[in-house]
């Protein structure tokens, strides 16, 4: 049973291994917007050519 | 059918959806509603940036009423205080953007560089409507880098705040995400290191118990000392105030439970209360967060000063020069163009003044002034150019004196809430209960007293309790932002809920200072509007603007031997017709013809036709709001203005004396000071510095505001005027708040009372405080959210 000593304390320091990198994320700005990103990410490449406007050609 | 088609065309302005009114501007087969519009489509398309009409459909606003001078930026000082960092080649600038509103604002802001090669990178964070933009500051300066923005339609608003810009807020919201993320950590490894002791470590060895135990210790230190250390510091502050809040027994439960954990571990007599600790402090913190996250994106630390410009045109030795505001002194000569605000009190040396006190007095008409005379700080002059001298400095004029004052100073301390009152008793009951049980162990069984102790300050710890009250308030200020009501503080719901009378002002607050109407006394056919339209098209005043508007008529004619006199009227030749507008006395009119409000003739060919009547538009549902408040509570109107409209009020007032006309600034503020003399609880409704003073005098005070960007410092809360008629709501749903507050204060009383059962007898286990401190909050969490988002579906909120 004193794998249990080992087992704890890996998982102890793994999850402060998590924590410092959460500290990191926080302290590089990555928290202080949210929003931002989700949209930005949505955005087309740099289009070159748009696309010809079709327009009234089906109604007359 | 061509005829069909030209119906299908909406009239609609391509870049911000306005209707288009007289003018056509064109672009290719694109139709906008001015100038600006065409132009800003017009930088667009020619970088290859029509992308932004791509994602949202009319995804500009109006550049219908803009222009600002820039100048200033070019003053080194002022730059300096704006740019985040600045070196050699490379500056960083964050700026406010008030325009930002949609995905397509995004992705617009964020191609800059493609309209100004000098622009390196653009960020923007939206939801604070903010862009930051890193520039090469050899190729464009700052001025360049802002009148890029401006000519795309996306003005920066700089103002004084900026200048002395905290960055300050950032940190603290980062500060507790950081020990929310050190109490969750701990939180976690302790629930898994006292799971074995729940389910009974009996056939364990007792060294795992002990390494269990000392671990649980270890983990809750940082909770003691980084997470939970503001409890203690508040908690102490308060104590020295002589006030009793919540971090009170707060504050005493964590230690307590320390305490005895340690205790308990080091001398192996049990498990300790780590567990509860450490879920007792990530659970506030989480709550803390939440009441934070509320207020996050509506600043109100605007001052006064942000409605003066940074910085002031000055004229030396004949050029002029760019001041900041701080450094204008006595005797300077300084230059005011259309449309800018007067910095400090000033004498008219060249120009004429005609200027807008709405801000100060609350007359909505504008002002002439003659050379010589003096002219106040606050005023916005309409017509031309002014030079100006100026009398006083800034720090001493009228508007700063207003400021000053002492109502205007003293914070609110008024504002008592229920959970301040009630967590006072909590306390004081608490600490009785605590003794009361200590005492009665010592007498029939002295080992117990001081686990019976211990163990009834643990379990009262007011965690639900601390919790019920800003999650309710945040669920209702999420509820409020929906609507467009946007309140400073908690607090302020309370308060709405005890209001009893309600003061309003007039002009811009009950009316809508955007839709002015117009009537036509008089007669006049289809082609004279025709002339009176292309007559007013060559003026810049507001009325003739307004009149342009209400005509709705395409240019047609030209005009011809154009004159205007300020003030007085225009006219002019236009297909041969002679067109003259403007006062009676303009017109050569007997004085007697003349109404009572604001009026302007009209004479063509030398027939007079009639009178144009401007009457200010009341603010839709008017009425309705009116009667239903007028149910319950006492109406009062205070306006600075004329007394035009009194007879079209006073039905909702039922007597005159409810009414006061011509009030200034200062009446305003005694006027709400004796209300409350007289034990009246008061909400006043205003719109502008001129009753600022009433506004934070009264027990709350509510801004009614166009442009939520632009509103009172010194006000409570801010209601888009859109929302007008949704006020009798709000103040429904506030009382609701307050009913959903009471009620989970007494579900987590009866929680504490379960707890306190078991812990007065001095049986209280780890296990049952474990249990019951999670369950209480997340019982108050759910039920106030869902009681207050219930009350809002019944008030039509949601």
């Amino acid at each position: 049973m004193n794998m249990i000593f080992i087992l704890i304390g890996c998982s102890v320091v793994l999850a402060m291994v998590f924590l410092a990198a959460f500290f990191w994320a926080v302290r590089s700005g990555q928290h202080d917007d949210t929003y931002t990103p989700s949209v930005r990410i949505l955005f087309d490449d740099e289009l070159l050519d748009p696309e010809p406007e079709k327009g009234d050609q089906d109604h007359f | 059918m061509p005829a069909e088609k030209t119906f299908i065309i909406t009239d609609h302005c391509f870049h911000c959806g306005e209707d288009i009114k007289a003018d056509d501007y064109k672009l290719n087969d694109m139709k906008f509603c001015c100038l600006g519009c065409k132009t800003v489509y017009g930088i667009l398309s020619k970088h290859n940036l029509q992308n932004y009409y791509t994602y949202n459909k009319v995804p500009g606003r109006t550049q219908q009423n803009s222009k600002t001078n820039l100048d200033y930026l070019n003053v080194k000082e002022i730059a300096a205080k704006l740019v985040d960092y600045q070196d050699g080649n490379i500056s960083i600038i964050t700026l406010y953007i008030p325009a930002i509103h949609c995905s397509s604002c995004i992705w617009l802001l964020e191609h800059l560089y493609q309209l100004q090669p000098a622009i390196v990178k653009s960020r923007i964070d939206f939801l604070k409507k903010q862009v930051t933009i890193t520039f090469n500051n050899q190729e464009a300066s700052l001025k360049e880098v802002a009148e890029v923005l401006v000519s795309i339609g996306y003005e920066p608003l700089i103002s004084q705040q900026d200048v002395v810009k905290e960055k300050q807020k950032n940190n603290t919201e980062r500060k507790l995400i950081t020990k929310i993320a050190v109490a969750g950590f701990c939180f976690g490894n302790v629930m898994l290191l006292s799971f074995p002791e729940y389910f009974g470590l009996g056939y364990f060895d007792k060294e795992f118990k002990d390494f269990f135990g000392w671990l649980n210790l270890a983990f809750s230190i940082p909770i003691i000392l980084y997470s939970g250390a503001g409890y203690f510091s508040s908690a102490w502050n308060n104590l020295k105030a002589k006030r009793l809040n919540l971090d009170f027994p707060l504050a005493l439960g964590i230690a307590v439970m320390f305490i005895r954990t340690a205790y308990e571990i080091v001398l192996r007599t049990g498990a300790g209360f780590a567990d509860t600790l450490c879920g007792l402090v990530f659970f506030l913190l989480i709550g803390k967060w939440m009441q934070q996250r509320t207020f996050q994106h509506i600043s109100f630390e605007r001052d006064y000063r942000s409605y003066f410009p940074v910085a002031v045109t000055t004229l030396k030795n004949g050029s002029e020069i760019s001041v900041p505001l701080s450094e204008l002194t006595t005797g300077d000569r300084i230059i005011v163009r259309s449309m800018e605000i007067i910095p400090a009190d000033a004498i008219l040396l060249k120009g004429e003044a005609l200027i807008d006190f709405s801000f100060v007095t609350g007359e909505s008409r504008p002002l002439k002034k003659v050379l010589g005379e003096v002219i106040y700080a606050g005023g916005r002059q309409l017509s031309g150019v002014l030079e100006l001298e100026v009398i006083k400095p800034v720090s001493q004029s009228y508007l700063t004196q207003l400021w000053n004052n002492e109502a205007f100073v003293k914070p609110k301390t008024g504002i008592k809430t229920f959970s301040d009152t009630a967590s006072k008793y909590f306390s004081i009951a608490l600490l009785i209960l605590a003794f009361g049980a200590a005492v009665f162990w010592m007498f029939s069984d002295p080992p117990k007293a001081l686990a019976s102790f211990t163990a009834v300050l643990i379990i009262a710890c007011p965690c639900a309790l601390a919790l019920s009250s800003p999650f309710t308030l945040a669920a209702v200020i999420s509820i409020f932002d929906k609507n467009g009501f946007y309140l400073k503080n908690n607090a302020v719901i309370e308060e709405m809920a005890r209001t009893d009378t309600f003061v309003f002002d007039k002009t811009g607050t009950i009316t809508n200072p955007d839709a002015a109407g117009m009537t036509f006394i008089g007669y006049i056919t289809d082609e004279q509007r025709q002339l009176v339209s292309d007559l007013t098209r060559n003026s810049s005043h507001p009325l003739s603007r307004e009149l342009t508007k209400y005509l709705k008529r395409p240019a047609l004619w030209p005009t011809d031997n154009y004159a205007e006199k300020i003030g007085r009227g225009i006219s002019g030749k236009i297909n041969g017709n002679d067109v003259k507008l403007g006062s009676s006395t303009f017109l050569d009119l007997p004085l007697n013809n003349s109404p009572e409000k604001t009026a302007t003739h009209v004479m063509i060919n030398g027939q007079y036709l009639g009178h144009f009547i401007i009457r200010q538009h009341w603010r839709k549902g008017l009425g309705t709001v009116f009667q239903k408040l007028g149910k319950k509570y006492v109406l009062h109107l205070l306006s600075g203005d004329q007394p035009h409209d009194k007879y079209d009020l006073i039905t909702f007032f039922n007597s005159g004396d409810k009414m006061l006309f011509e009030q200034s600034p200062q009446q305003k503020l005694d006027y709400v000071k004796n209300l409350q003399n007289s034990g009246r609880k008061t909400v006043m409704f205003g719109d502008g510095l001129n009753d600022s003073g009433a506004l934070k005098q009264s027990n709350l005070g509510i801004a009614v505001t166009d442009n939520i960007n632009n509103f009172t410092p010194g006000c409570d809360a801010v209601l888009d005027g859109r929302s007008f008629e949704k006020i009798p709501q709000f103040i429904r749903q506030a009382k609701d708040a307050v009913k959903v507050i009471h009620m989970s204060f007494a579900v987590s009383l009866a929680y504490n009372t379960a707890g306190l059962f078991f812990a007065v007898q001095g049986v209280l286990s780890p296990l049952i405080a474990a249990v019951l401190m999670p369950l209480s909050t997340v019982t108050i969490i759910v039920f106030t959210t869902t009681a207050v988002r219930c009350y809002a579906r019944k008030n039509k909120l949601l």
